[in-house]
């Protein structure tokens, strides 16, 4: 049966336990979903002022029209307002939720309200099943209750599970929300959303088709795309050793953060790199749904159990760039398979690796400069490098277990505004930082990107593209530049990995195929809206364009082998702000 | 799965003819269910009109017209290769055009030709 359009969009009341479906072109109009059809969705549905984590924040999840058509548009936006900022919360994540969002007949869900009782929500198609999840919550493994919900729940064509662990049961508010086993709705506290509505996991399928206009030139810009992804030498980083392959990149040119930042290079960061993890522990590799590359990587991790002589057991862990930086070099760890545990424990609780990290990094510094002490810790004696030490402390944040722990679970910037160190808590708008010390493109990027993720403007690979004419206000304009484009990317959905691929002419040619025609200057338009709608919603809650008081750590240590100028850093904001204002009022 | 109902022309994977599921979980791995084209398919001996011929090479071709979209092939198949088109009530079933082939990147799909060698005898 032909797919319902993409504007096709399912209200779920978790309150009520009811749900419809209404058809929404003009929030999908013209053609494009992701990103730009999330952004409206939550801008109507979320009260000015509501409390990220009470019934009236919704969780919104969208795909777009080139979703189930072509390679690599494999992802679904998530957006929500924030409990860790307080502003915008956009989230994406691949594995199957894509294909089978859009497989069920959907362009988007709206999650709205909130249950009394834990539940697990079944979306097949056109049906919807509220679920008791009284005897699943609380479970200290996350995989566990999704291997009982997929055992008890069938469904048609590909389906995705959407999970989330302890940390969002607790509302960690930098808890995630897991796709098929191995990826994230990550950043930006998701998991605690979703946690403060009692929804344990969210299980959708269908087996829908999705109509084209015209079959000979489908078949012609898929196999251009096809070949591209996987012959061309834009995706091979992914594919071969995957988004690790950076460690050793970042580590060369001296931007890799490590121990909280002290440092830009660091000795034990080799045993942590894609050769050394492919070498001795890559055991699979897999692929999101609709895509050639398989640029996820699993490592193979054989542990005995304590106390038992011959009995092992053998983890499949995944691994990328962000969680190395976050769960090891910022950590000072130079075990693999220290830091390979340390991940196995974060992804149990499903909480944001990268968050966490930094997090535990602050943590560290603040005990070693006697901010507070083991008084605080609970006899936890953090230590760069003792991972063991790090899980403990993991499980601590998860339970909350006293002030302290509480405090770390809302972040590190609410915990230096605690307990003192903001000069090296290391968020940017409470947001823990991305693993890229490259410069002032980088941290102008964490401080003006809309979700303060380095892939908002990529102001890291400016860094490394050293220009001398570059002006901190032409740094300014590149970035929001990017920022815009990328805006119609994550609303068509396709993966950030692909954008060497999916350039403007591809776009419009892949688009007309799903029936909508569209010019560069009117994909160029609707980035440029789409991001001004953001920006609106944040300041809508209280984000101002203002750098405000950085943490000094990043200006003492050196990146790419120099110092960050404070000056130009503040320059680039500055500028960003005025030409993305001007941008806002042009419409 | 998607180049299956690419080849029919339709995005998504409505109507494909080859399905992929985890083995118990991602970490688990994959398992790829297709027809393998039986020499002497059970699919073609359940059948009650002859809708299902033998193919030569093996495998089954589905006289549409004939079939009355009874599903005794589907509980036939021992692989579980039969798919079901919902809005026609009839089978879909792999005609072994190494489309899928094609497409897979990893070359975990490969259509060959084999000559199967009558068993001998024990005397």
């Amino acid at each position: 049966m032909p797919a319902e359009p993409l504007s096709h969009v399912l209200y779920i009341d978790l309150t009520n336990r009811t749900h419809h479906v209404r058809e929404r072109s003009d929030v999908f109009a013209p053609g494009l979903g992701g990103a730009h059809a999330a952004t409206r969705l939550l801008e109507e549905e979320c009260p000015a002022g509501a409390d990220p984590l009470g019934p009236e924040n919704p969780a919104v999840f969208a795909v777009g029209p080139l979703t189930c058509l072509f390679p690599l548009a494999s992802k679904t936006v998530a957006m929500f307002k924030s409990p860790l900022t307080g502003d915008l919360g956009e989230s994406h994540a691949g594995g199957r939720s894509a294909v089978a969002i859009r497989h069920a007949g959907y362009g988007a869900i709206v999650i709205r309200g909130a249950s009394d009782l834990p539940l697990y929500v079944v979306i097949d198609g056109s049906h919807v099943h509220f679920r008791d999840a009284s005897a699943i919550w609380g479970m200290t493994r996350g995989s566990t209750s999704a291997k009982i919900i997929r055992g008890r729940e069938s469904g048609s064509g590909l389906r995705t599970i959407m999970r989330i662990g302890r940390a969002g049961e607790r509302l960690v508010r930098y808890a995630s929300v897991t796709t098929e086993t191995y990826r994230h709705f990550g950043r930006m506290g998701l998991g605690a959303v979703l946690g403060s509505k009692k929804l344990k996991a969210i299980h959708i399928s269908g087996r829908s088709s999705v109509p084209v206009t015209d079959r000979k030139q489908y078949q012609a810009i898929y196999d251009e795309i096809h070949t591209a992804a996987v012959e061309s030498e834009l995706m091979k980083k992914y594919h071969d050793l995957g988004t690790a392959v950076n460690v050793g990149h970042l580590l060369e040119m001296g931007g890799l953060p490590a121990k909280n930042l002290r440092e830009s290079r660091y000795d034990g960061a080799e045993t942590l790199s894609g050769e050394n993890l492919a070498e001795n522990y890559l055991g699979r590799r897999l692929a999101c749904g609709h895509c050639p590359v398989a640029c996820i990587h699993l490592a193979a991790l054989r542990q005995p159990y304590e106390d038992e002589p011959y009995f092992y057991k053998t983890s499949m862990i995944s691994y990328d760039y962000e969680l190395i930086y976050a769960l090891g070099t910022m950590l000072g760890i130079s075990d693999a398979q220290g830091y390979l545990r340390l991940t196995e424990a974060v992804e149990d609780c499903g909480l944001d690796a990268m968050s966490a990290g930094v997090v535990l990094a602050w943590a560290t510094e603040a005990l070693e400069r006697g901010l507070i002490s083991t008084a605080e810790t609970l006899d936890v004696k953090l230590a760069w490098g003792d991972w063991a030490t790090y899980i403990q402390a993991i499980r601590l944040i998860v339970e909350q277990s006293n002030e302290f722990y509480r405090t770390l679970a809302l972040g590190a910037h609410a915990a230096a505004e605690r307990y003192g160190g903001a000069e090296f808590a290391l968020a940017f708008n409470r947001v823990e930082m991305p693993g890229y010390h490259t410069g002032a493109g980088a941290y102008a990027n964490y401080v003006t990107g809309a979700r303060h993720s380095h892939l908002d403007s990529a102001g890291y690979s400016l860094d490394q593209k050293a220009d001398p004419a570059r002006t901190p206000e032409k740094l300014a304009a590149e970035l929001l530049k990017e920022e815009q484009w990328r805006q119609v990317l994550s609303s068509l959905v396709v993966c950030f990995f692909a954008r060497g691929i999916y350039k403007p002419d591809v776009v419009m040619r892949a688009l007309a195929v799903a029936g909508v025609s569209l010019t560069e200057s009117d994909l160029t338009r609707l980035g440029r809206e789409t991001l001004a709608a953001k920006h609106r919603f944040k300041q809508r809650e209280g984000f101002a364009w203002d750098a405000g008081a950085l943490p000094k750590r990043i200006f003492e240590t050196p990146a790419l082998g120099h110092p960050i100028s404070e000056e130009e850093l503040r320059r680039t904001v500055a500028e960003f702000a005025r030409l993305a204002t001007e941008a806002q009022t042009a419409g | 799965m998607f180049a299956c109902a690419r080849w029919q022309g339709e995005g998504g994977v409505e109507r494909s003819r080859i399905g992929v599921h985890s083995a118990g979980g991602m970490e688990h791995g994959f398992v790829v269910v297709v027809c393998r084209g039986c020499e002497d398919p059970p699919c073609a001996r359940v059948c009650p009109t002859d809708a299902l011929k033998r193919r030569k090479g093996g495998g089954v071709l589905l006289k549409e017209a004939l079939c009355i979209g009874c599903r005794n092939c589907q509980e036939a198949c021992t692989l579980g290769a039969i798919f079901w088109d919902d809005s026609a009530g009839k089978p879909m079933i792999c005609v072994h055009c190494g489309t899928c082939a094609k497409y897979c990147p990893h070359a975990v799909l490969d259509l060959e030709e084999s000559v199967v060698q009558e068993a001998a005898h024990a005397c």
